[in-house]
């Protein structure tokens, strides 16, 4: 959820006298517990998020031109090319889960932002004065992310279709590749959120970002195949979480050999570690 | 003791330092050895100028900030060992306006309501409640972002009060505000405040503020409480302490017991505590 601060309008009193009915404002909610509190507060936090994107699209839209033009104007020339061995599918194919990946790895990245901007406006504050552990109040953001990140691969998918991506319409597949994207998005996010609680500026945050977006992007699968890459390269690929992504959307999506149980598992227990590290340093926020 | 009788807040020696400008500078004693009790029921004030250790006071008490244990308690439950069932008590509006500018007012209060484990049966009524009781019915399907700064407040107020709690803590609630709007944050407190019976924490700069609406209020000054009263009972001391003064106001009474003028706070508090009070104030206005 992100937090624009609100820009007050001149004081208009709207003032009525009348004693309003307060009978539940008495009468405090019981409190779940145990296992419940976790999906409430990630219910909680990703209803919001899509509240907040059906009252302006505009971030949609504005983020659908990048993974366009990657579609459009590198995918296309290099499906001219053909310099990429991809196994005999058309690089366009070939491409499109990547880009699908990495539109969701750059929303998620910036997440801290959101993160740093809401402890300026106070929104953080509050939500951590309430009954909600920061392992729950992280692990919502970081599905919230997922959910907008959903939202934005749908469109991305749609482009794909468009260009003429032959894709998989079986919704079992593509379930799985929205679990896929949430997972990835959901890591992704609470690594800006871990960095956002190291280094708790957001100009410092902006640029930290920045470095890592391209080396992660350039250093996994999403582009060409890991086996064109020089050795040092091929252990980044390995340690890096958007390969793994990126293997299971193209498995999902397009059907070329891929280790789905290996990929999940990684992508799980990746976001698993984020969230821990990420819940870790959330109060450094707050202070 | 029953939980009924048990002091709303209590502090024993609270004590908070922090380094000043993010860990590198030298350590700086926000607050320093601060006792306090708040009784059910009434509304408190923590009064003072930027840098008193009023917000570091209400973060400690918010369970914000790391306290030792036995330090701080909230209806006799401990801030360092029972943190959800602290916050379970409490409804807080922060210094900063903290509303969803993305959000309808009535989108605002039901995040609130969520997060705090009300039921979806009475989810939608309960919220309906909350914007009454702050007067932001006709505006609920509005964005908060077109809000006037008093709206903001009240809704900031709906969002606290949508779990009921026990304890409301107001930090610098009306900071920014013009008169009239002021009055109106002010003029729903009460009303709540008579109707749930609630018990009400606030800091403010502003004396007459303290003087009309609060019970009592402690008077802090560079970390440490310097007095504390009913703001009649402070004024007598002052009175039997120096003739000279015959009609104290709050001003006078802070300037007799901390040595300086409250109006003196523009040279004092840090950095961050300026550029928020200023930030704040600027959106309000």
């Amino acid at each position: 959820m992100s937090a624009a601060p609100v820009a007050p309008q001149a004081e208009s009193a709207e003032h009525h006298g009348s004693g309003p009915e307060l009978g539940l404002l008495l009468v405090p909610p019981r409190a779940r517990t145990g296992w419940r509190v976790v999906p409430a507060r990630v219910l909680a936090m990703c209803t919001v998020e899509l509240q907040k994107l059906r009252h302006d699209r505009t971030e949609l839209y504005t983020r659908a031109v990048q993974p366009a033009l990657w579609l459009l104007i590198f995918g296309e020339t290099f499906t001219r090319l053909k310099a990429i061995p991809t196994g005999g599918i058309p690089y366009l194919d070939y491409l499109a889960p990547g880009i699908i990946a990495q539109s969701a790895m750059f929303i998620a990245i910036f997440y801290g932002i959101m993160i740093i901007w809401e402890r300026d406006s106070g929104v953080l504050t509050k939500l951590l004065v309430t009954p909600t552990p920061r392992a729950a109040l992280v692990t919502g953001k970081a599905f919230a992310a997922g959910v907008k990140a959903v939202v934005q691969a749908a469109v991305v998918v749609l482009l794909a279709a468009v260009l003429g991506v032959g894709m998989t319409a079986n919704p079992l597949r593509l379930l799985g590749v929205a679990v896929a994207v949430v997972l990835g998005s959901a890591f992704f996010s609470c690594l800006s959120m871990t960095i956002a609680g190291i280094v708790l500026t957001r100009d410092r945050l902006m640029g930290i970002g920045q470095a890592i977006t391209m080396p992660l992007f350039f250093g996994s699968n999403a582009l060409y195949p890991v086996d064109l890459m020089p050795g040092w390269l091929r252990a980044v690929s390995r340690a890096n979480p958007l390969s793994y992504q990126v293997d299971a959307l193209r498995g999902l999506l397009i059907g070329t050999p891929s280790h789905l149980g290996l990929d999940f598992g990684v992508l799980a227990l990746s976001t698993a570690a984020g969230i821990t590290a990420a819940s870790a340093l959330l109060g450094r926020l707050a202070r | 003791m029953s939980e009924q009788e048990r002091p709303a807040v209590r502090c024993r020696e609270l004590a908070y330092s922090f380094h000043r400008g993010r860990g590198k500078g030298p350590v700086v004693r926000a607050v320093d050895g601060v006792d306090l009790e708040v009784r059910p029921g009434e509304v408190f004030g923590l009064l003072g100028p930027n840098g008193a250790g009023k917000t570091t006071t209400i973060r400690a008490i918010t369970t914000l900030l790391p306290t030792a244990r036995g330090m701080v308690e909230v209806f006799g439950h401990d801030c360092a060992a029972g943190r959800t069932e602290v916050r379970r008590l409490l409804g807080y509006v922060p210094q900063a306006l903290s509303a969803d500018a993305g959000l309808t007012g009535r989108e605002n209060v039901a995040l609130f309501a969520r997060v705090f484990d009300v039921a979806r049966s009475e989810r939608a009524e309960r919220v309906a409640q909350a914007l009454a009781a702050v007067d932001l019915t006709e505006a609920a399907d509005r964005m908060a972002g077109t809000y006037s700064g008093g709206m903001v407040r009240r809704l900031e107020l709906a969002q606290a009060l949508v779990s009921a709690p026990r304890l409301l803590v107001l930090d610098e609630p009306t900071i920014g505000l013009d008169p009239i709007a002021r009055a109106g944050v002010w003029e729903r407190v009460d009303a709540v405040r008579r109707a749930t019976g609630m018990t009400v924490l606030v800091t403010t700069h502003y004396m007459d503020e303290a003087d009309r609406h609060c019970d009592r209020i402690a008077l802090m000054d560079r970390g440490r409480i310097r007095a504390l009263g009913t703001p009649e009972e402070l004024k007598a001391r002052v009175r039997a302490e120096d003739p000279a003064q015959d009609a104290p106001t709050l001003d006078d009474v802070f300037r007799h017991f901390s040595g300086r003028a409250l109006a003196d706070d523009a040279k004092e508090g840090e950095f961050s505590d300026v550029r928020r009070t200023r930030r704040t104030a600027s959106r309000v206005g």
